[in-house]
Order: structure tokens, then sequence, then C-alpha cells
């Protein structure tokens, strides 16, 4: 069978990736999936420390291409799920030392192993968001109800149909709902509506997040957090199960709100 | 010819912030989509207009074009009413001056 490959990218920075990453990883494994992680985010890592295995860090992505390690050595086992692992990226390294070729050679080793094969991209349309993307089955974008972060989203969704590896699907994070009934936030139908994709999760605002990353047990460990319980949602649907969204309402076309916008309510 | 940012500008419901970004979203987003910029895009109509000027005489009043979305695509509408000139003497001389006549919204050539 194989494992499924899945990125997670945003375009904009700091939309909440890395944290998406490490909690549909964990939320996966506790299903009793066999998971890996990639950290894509060469110069930048951080999804080893939000899953709180920075200190077992040998050898990294890095020190597989270039020969230094099996790829075996690069994996770290995860304390509490012994079928969760995490390549890191490397710290050093500048990002030309991964090409999307390496992506690809590493994730098909990978893939008779696990079921699933999650790669935490880094930010920006550049190398490394190309290497994520490379071996990706499906494409997750993160953003955030603003309008510069739904910008950069379009332009990525753009670029994945583009590579044909589009249109993916959408997670809305740090959604806050008591100002969506305010009317101070787009809703993630609003988001939908604009960006034309469909929907994978809406995960809330949660004062927990931070915390968890300060201790390196990924939010959705909590069984009473509601951003821990939007991760575990969304890991389902990417097993293929049809799991509901917490009260999203679906009312109107696009196709029918947009054309009117545009032609002035005179559209047929 | 109504002009599509006005519309645009004037639809707005003015509920909260919320609905000024997706406005704001679905206006910016059209543009990046086919990277054509505002400014571009009405001289783009402009050049349209006189073109099928050259041709026909336009109710310039009626004039509506515009981007739709569908999807992810993007493609240009145009609604075009004729002026229902019918004199042939009319016709021949549009052909032979291309830049209509009594318009003052549009001289470049
Ligand atoms: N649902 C949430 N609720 C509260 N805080 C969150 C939520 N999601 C992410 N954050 C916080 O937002 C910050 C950025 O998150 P994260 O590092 O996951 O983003 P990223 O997209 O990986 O960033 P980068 O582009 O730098 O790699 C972190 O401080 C994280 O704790
Ligand atoms: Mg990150």
């Amino acid at each position: 069978m194989g494992a499924k490959v899945v990125t997670v990218t945003s375009g904009k920075g700091g939309v909440g990736k890395t944290t998406t990453t490490a909690n549909i990883g964990v939320a996966l494994a506790r299903m009793g999936k066999k998971v890996v992680l990639i950290d894509a985010d060469i110069g930048l890592r951080n999804l080893d420390i939000v899953m709180g295995l920075e200190n077992r860090i040998v050898y990294d992505m890095v020190d597989v291409i270039e020969g230094r390690c099996q790829l075996r050595q690069a994996m770290i086992k995860h304390k509490q799920f012994p079928d969760l692992f995490l390549i890191p990226a490397a710290q050093t390294r500048d990002k030309t030392a991964v090409s999307p070729t390496d992506m690809i050679q590493t994730a098909d080793k990978l893939r008779p192993e696990f079921d699933f094969i999650v790669i935490d991209s880094p930010a920006g349309i550049e190398r490394g968001f190309r290497n994520a993307i490379a071996p990706a089955d499906e494409v997750l974008i993160v953003t955030n109800p603003e309008v510069s972060a739904v910008r950069d989203a379009d332009r990525i969704i753009g670029l994945l149909e583009a590579n044909n590896k589009g249109p993916g699907r959408l997670i809305l994070n740090r959604v806050k709902p008591e100002m969506i009934k305010k009317g101070e936030m787009m809703s993630a139908e609003d988001v939908t509506d604009i960006l034309a994709i469909k929907l994978i999760g809406i995960v809330p605002e949660d004062e927990g997040v931070i915390p968890s990353s300060n201790s390196g047990t990924p939010i959705t460990l909590n069984e009473n957090s509601r951003a821990g319980q939007a991760f575990r949602n969304i890991a389902r649907r990417l097993n293929g199960e049809d799991v509901p969204f917490m009260q999203l309402t679906e009312s109107g076309g696009f196709l029918q709100r947009i054309t009117r916008l545009f032609s002035g309510g005179q559209s047929e | 010819m109504s002009g599509f940012f006005e519309r645009l500008l004037g639809r707005s419901p003015s509920k909260g912030s919320g609905s000024t970004a997706k406005e704001r979203l679905q206006f910016i987003l059209v543009h990046d989509r086919i990277n054509l910029p505002p400014e571009r895009l009405q001289a783009m109509k402009a050049e349209i207009l006189e073109v099928i000027s050259k041709y026909v005489s336009v109710d310039r009043e009626d004039v509506d074009i515009f981007l739709e979305q569908r999807d992810r695509d993007s493609l240009i509408k145009a609604e075009i009413p004729f002026s229902g000139i019918t004199d042939q003497d009319e016709a021949r001389k549009r052909l032979n001056q291309p830049s209509a006549a009594g318009d003052d919204t549009l001289d470049d050539g």
C-alpha cells in the first residue's frame, strides 16, 4: 500500500504550520498509524522543539542526503508513540543542501514502512517550499482569518496548481468565534468562499498552544482542548473519515455571490 | 460606463471589519490571479470599448465590462449594447475613422 505523503504549507510565515504538523502527527499516531514527520525548514528547525525531541537529535536530513548516516539513524522515535518518528532539519546548513529530488527519493524509501509521512514546509515560495511539496500526495494550506495571510494562501494555491499539486485542502487556524460573532473576523465560510478550495479543518485560537510548545507536548494530547479536538478531527479526515465540522454553516454558492459582486447584480 | 470600482466600493454592507476584509480580499485576488493591476484593467476595458466602437455604435451609458470568478479561474465578461444606428453611411464613416466621436472618457489611440 504505502504511505500517503502530506505536506503542510502556508505562504505567510507564523500561521501555524509547525504546530499543525506536530499535532496531526501525534493525532495520527494515537489512531494507531505509523507516522514519520519531516522538518523541511532547513536552517530554522522547529518541529523537534514543538515535539519535545530536540535533545535526542544526532543526525539530520542533510546528513542523510550527504551520506553521513543511514536514513534510519536520522529518525527519532517519539517517547510515547513507538510508531511516530521525526526526521529533523539541519540547523546550520543552507537551503540548497536539499533538492526536490532528494525529498522525493527520501519519501519513496519511507513509503513502504509507514501510513503517513507529514512534511512541515518553511514559509515562502523558495527552495524549501519546493522541496516540501515535491513528494506530496496531498497538500494542506494553513492560513489565519486575516487579509494578508489569506492573500498569501491564494498565491500558494495558485503555485500548487501550476505544479500539479493542487488544489489542496485548507486549515483555518487561530479562529476566534467570538470575534466572528461580532463581525470583526472572517468566518471559515468567508475564507473558503474567497479561496475556492475545500476545508479540512478549523482550529480555534487556544491559549493552551503556547504552554504545549513550551513543554514539547502537542496540544492534541490534551483531551479538553478545543484546538486539540480540531487537530484530531483533521487527522481523522486525512485518514478518509467523514467528520462533521464544528458549527460551520454552508449557505449560498461562492460562484453566485462573487458573480453578483463583480457584475453589480447583472449576471445571468 | 458604470464603474466597476465605484460599484465595488459602493456595495459594502459595512457591518464589521470582517466583511470589509472579505471584500478587500476579493478585490485584491481578482487582480493577483490574473496578474493585472486595477489601472491596467481599466485601460484594457477602455481599449476593448474603443475597438468595438470602431465597428458599431455603442451605447456607452450601459456598457458593462467585468471580471468574474469561476471557482479559481477568472474570466472577463462584457455587456455592450449597440445604440441602434442603421445608417449605412454612418457605418462606413466609422470604418474609416476609428476614433468614436463624442466621447470624452476614451481618447487614447
Ligand atoms: N491555534 C492556535 N492558538 C494559539 N496560538 C497558536 C495557534 N496556532 C499556532 N499558534 C502560535 O503561533 C505561533 C506560530 O506557530 P507555528 O510556529 O506553528 O507557525 P509556522 O507557520 O510553523 O511558522 P514559520 O512560518 O515560522 O515556520 C506559535 O507561537 C504558536 O504557538
Ligand atoms: Mg514552522
